[in-house]
Formats: structure tokens, sequence, C-alpha cells
């Protein structure tokens, strides 16, 4: 139902951003914040991360573990459904490809829990061959809380709200089901580049 | 203010999306939070901040005229929001323009004559910075059990008596209803006053799960 609004001409287009910015996307320099509640502090003593659900033998990896496994440098475009992206942010983490190795399992979704009670629901074909990771380091610093920290999924081909912050493990999950946001009307999947914004997208 | 033919609702706190359209297709979106309550009917209002670099911002502050028709979509959000049957005691902490789903809220409850305690901290920079004084002035006036108050951090005009300075874990502990209470709270500021806040709540034994968020980052819109 677009239709043209009088006196509207919009900023100078950067065409370079043409291409590379999904639609509705405007860029940012900054790295703005949003969050449903108060930001968790997780001592990285009491930190762990699992892999539970529809999986024989679940599994789990304490900080120090999560440490010991096999890193990667990781630069991406991220974008956010409340409309900004930001291009080439750099990050260090593991791979879902290392995590889910050998995990052999009939679901075909799972739901990311984090602390502070968030979830998150995505198909787990989102999340192998390259796709995801778990991140850790931001800038070349450690990620910090209110940004995520100590670790938070990255997914970056997916609206920034599927990169849950805090993470604490995946549910593997037979059928889809709806993650926190997502019970609020957001959609369920949330690819940028169909504009997948909202249920009914 | 937009008259919105076939508005199904909304609850307070919720945003809508605002599409504005240049004749060659470029399109720009933006979120803003309604700030009229649900008994306003098809009629909606949003309170926009002028940002400087806001193409969105600046276009609906500085252009837009009465009769004009503009895109919305919504309204959009269901966790940042309050209905007097959610009951309470209402804790409302605002920031800056992190008022504006908070003043939803407050119309809201004065709207339906809700007999529910509330208390709105209301931190700005200037007297001149305080959105919907008078208004909020005249609903603590016709209504005891709803208490705004206000910190001004950076200027004070002459004679001020109230509070002077940012929000800091002694005004939380005076502004807020204790714990034991379990009052319903909703922050609503930039970033670092939003974090601030929630982490001094939860230091004073509020249950995050009861302390609800919405952060307004400089985004650039």
């Amino acid at each position: 139902m677009a239709f043209v609004t009088r006196g509207f001409h919009g900023r100078q287009r950067d065409s370079a951003e043409a291409g590379r910015l999904p639609p509705g996307q405007y860029i940012v320099s900054g790295f703005p914040v949003l969050s449903a509640g108060p930001t968790p502090h997780t001592a990285l003593s009491k930190w762990s991360f699992s892999i539970e659900g529809e999986i024989d033998t679940p599994k789990r990896w304490t900080w120090d573990e999560f440490q010991a496994l096999p890193k990667e440098n990781i630069t991406k475009d991220i974008h956010c459904v409340t409309k900004w992206s930001k291009f080439d942010t750099m990050w260090e983490g593991v791979s879902l490809d290392t995590l889910l190795d050998g995990v052999d399992t009939a679901a075909e979704y799972v739901m990311a829990f984090s602390d502070g009670g968030y979830t998150t629901n995505i198909p787990l074909e989102d999340l192998r061959d390259g796709k995801a990771w778990v991140a850790y380091q931001y800038n070349g610093e450690p990620l910090e809380a209110e940004h995520g920290g100590p670790a938070r999924l990255l997914v970056p081909h997916l609206y920034f709200w599927k990169s849950a912050k805090w993470v604490r493990g995946l549910r593997l999950m037979m059928d889809d089901e709806p993650g926190f946001w997502e019970m609020y009307g957001y959609h369920m999947y949330g690819d940028p580049w169909r504009e997948q914004r909202y249920s009914g997208d | 203010m937009f008259d919105v033919p076939g508005w199904g609702g909304h609850r307070a706190g919720q945003h809508v999306d605002v599409r504005l359209t240049a004749p060659d297709g470029y399109q720009a979106q933006r979120s803003y939070s309604i700030a009229s309550p649900p008994e306003d009917g098809m009629r909606v209002a949003l309170t926009v901040e002028r940002l400087d670099d806001g193409e969105v911002s600046s276009f609906l502050v500085d252009d837009v005229r009465t009769g004009d028709e503009i895109e919305l979509r919504g309204p959009i959000g269901g966790y940042f929001t309050w209905d007097v049957r959610d009951g309470g005691p209402l804790m409302l902490i605002g920031g800056g323009s992190g008022v504006v789903p908070l003043m939803a809220m407050v119309r809201h409850r004065a709207a339906a004559a809700a007999p529910v305690p509330a208390r709105l901290l209301y931190s700005v920079r200037a007297i001149d910075d305080v959105i919907y004084h008078a208004e909020l002035d005249r609903i603590a006036a016709a209504d005891p059990t709803f208490m705004p108050t206000l910190t001004l951090t950076r200027a004070q005009p002459p004679g001020w008596t109230g509070l002077h300075r940012r929000v800091d874990a002694d005004m939380l502990e005076q502004a807020v209803w204790p714990a034991a209470d379990a009052p319903r709270v909703f922050v609503c500021g930039p970033t670092p006053f939003v974090e601030s806040v929630a982490d001094i709540l939860v230091q004073l034994g509020h249950a995050p799960q009861h302390i609800k968020t919405e952060r307004f980052g400089p985004t650039g819109g």
C-alpha cells in the first residue's frame, strides 16, 4: 500500500549501500542496545553452554571447556528489526558446526535459551554450514554484558533478535515453537532480505 | 496526531512503524511509541523527538502538515505494555523522550479512572525538556494516587526545590515501592539510563521479570 509521502525526499543515498542494505534498513555506526529487561550478569564460573532436547546424550561445556574449542574470527553485517543495520561487525567465537559436530538428531528446530529467560526459535539448518556462532568477543574485547556477554548467539543472516544475548544453550525440537519476541508478534523466521519483521510478513 | 481508519486498538506502551516514501521509491522507516491511550479510539498520537540527523524525525517535526497522509503500521510490541487489568502498583521511570510510552500508560490509567496507585519518576536535563508538563500536573492534581516526580539533571530554574541529579540508588529507593510490594516497573530512556536504573532495581531486590525495559538508542533515526 506504499504511496508517495508529500514532501519527503530522504537523505542522499550512498550507492555503496546498494545491494548490501536490506529493505527498510538504515546504517548506524554505533551499536544500539535492545533488551526487554535488566541485563543479567552471570559469573564465568557459573556459566555453561548446553545442547539438550531431542538428543540422546546432551552436551555441555563449562566456560573453560568452551574457550578451548576451535575459535573463528567473523566479520559480518548485522540487521536489527528496529531498522538499523551495522556493516562489518567483528566477532570471535565458536562455530555452531563445531558445537553440533556429531550431534545426531531428528530435530529440525532449536530454541535458544538465555540467562534472564529470553528464548528465540531458529531452524536447525540455519545454524549449520558456517552460518552461526556463539560469540564471546566483539572488536577484540570480551563481549560486554549489555551486548549479550559473556556470550551471545550470532546468526547474522537473520534479524538480530535471533542472535540471542546471554545465550546458555540450545534445545533441539521436532516442531517449530515461538520464542520470546515471536510470541509477541514478531516473525517466526526473520529474514531481513524478505523483510520478515512481524507475523504475516 | 493521526486519524487511522480501521485502527484495531492498541495497548499502552506499544509502538508503530512509520514509513515514508520518496517520489523515486526510496523508503525510510522508523518506530515511534504511541503516546495516546487506547481510549482514544481511531485517533493515534505520536510524540516525536527531532534528531538533527534524523531523516524521519526531522521530516515529521518540520515538514508534515495537517491533512498529510502518512503510512503507519501497528500496533507493534506486546511486552512493554500495561493495561489497568494488569494491576499495580505501577512504577514508571523515564529518561528524556523515553517518557512517551509511559505517558500512554498514565493517560490510559486516567481515562479508565483506575484506582491503581502509580508513580512516575521522570529525568530530564532541564525544565524546558519536560514533555506533557501541564498535563502531568493536571492529572496529579485530580488524582492523589498518581504521583509524578521530576529530576532535573543539568539545569534548574531559580527556586527549584525538587530533585536535581541523575537517577541513582538513593533516589530509586525513595521513589520506588519496596520489592515486597511487587510493583510493575517500566523503564524507558536512553540505553545508559535504562541499564543503570535496571541494574540498581535488581540490586534493590526487585525481580528481573517485574522490570520491563525499552531503550531509546542513538540510532540516528
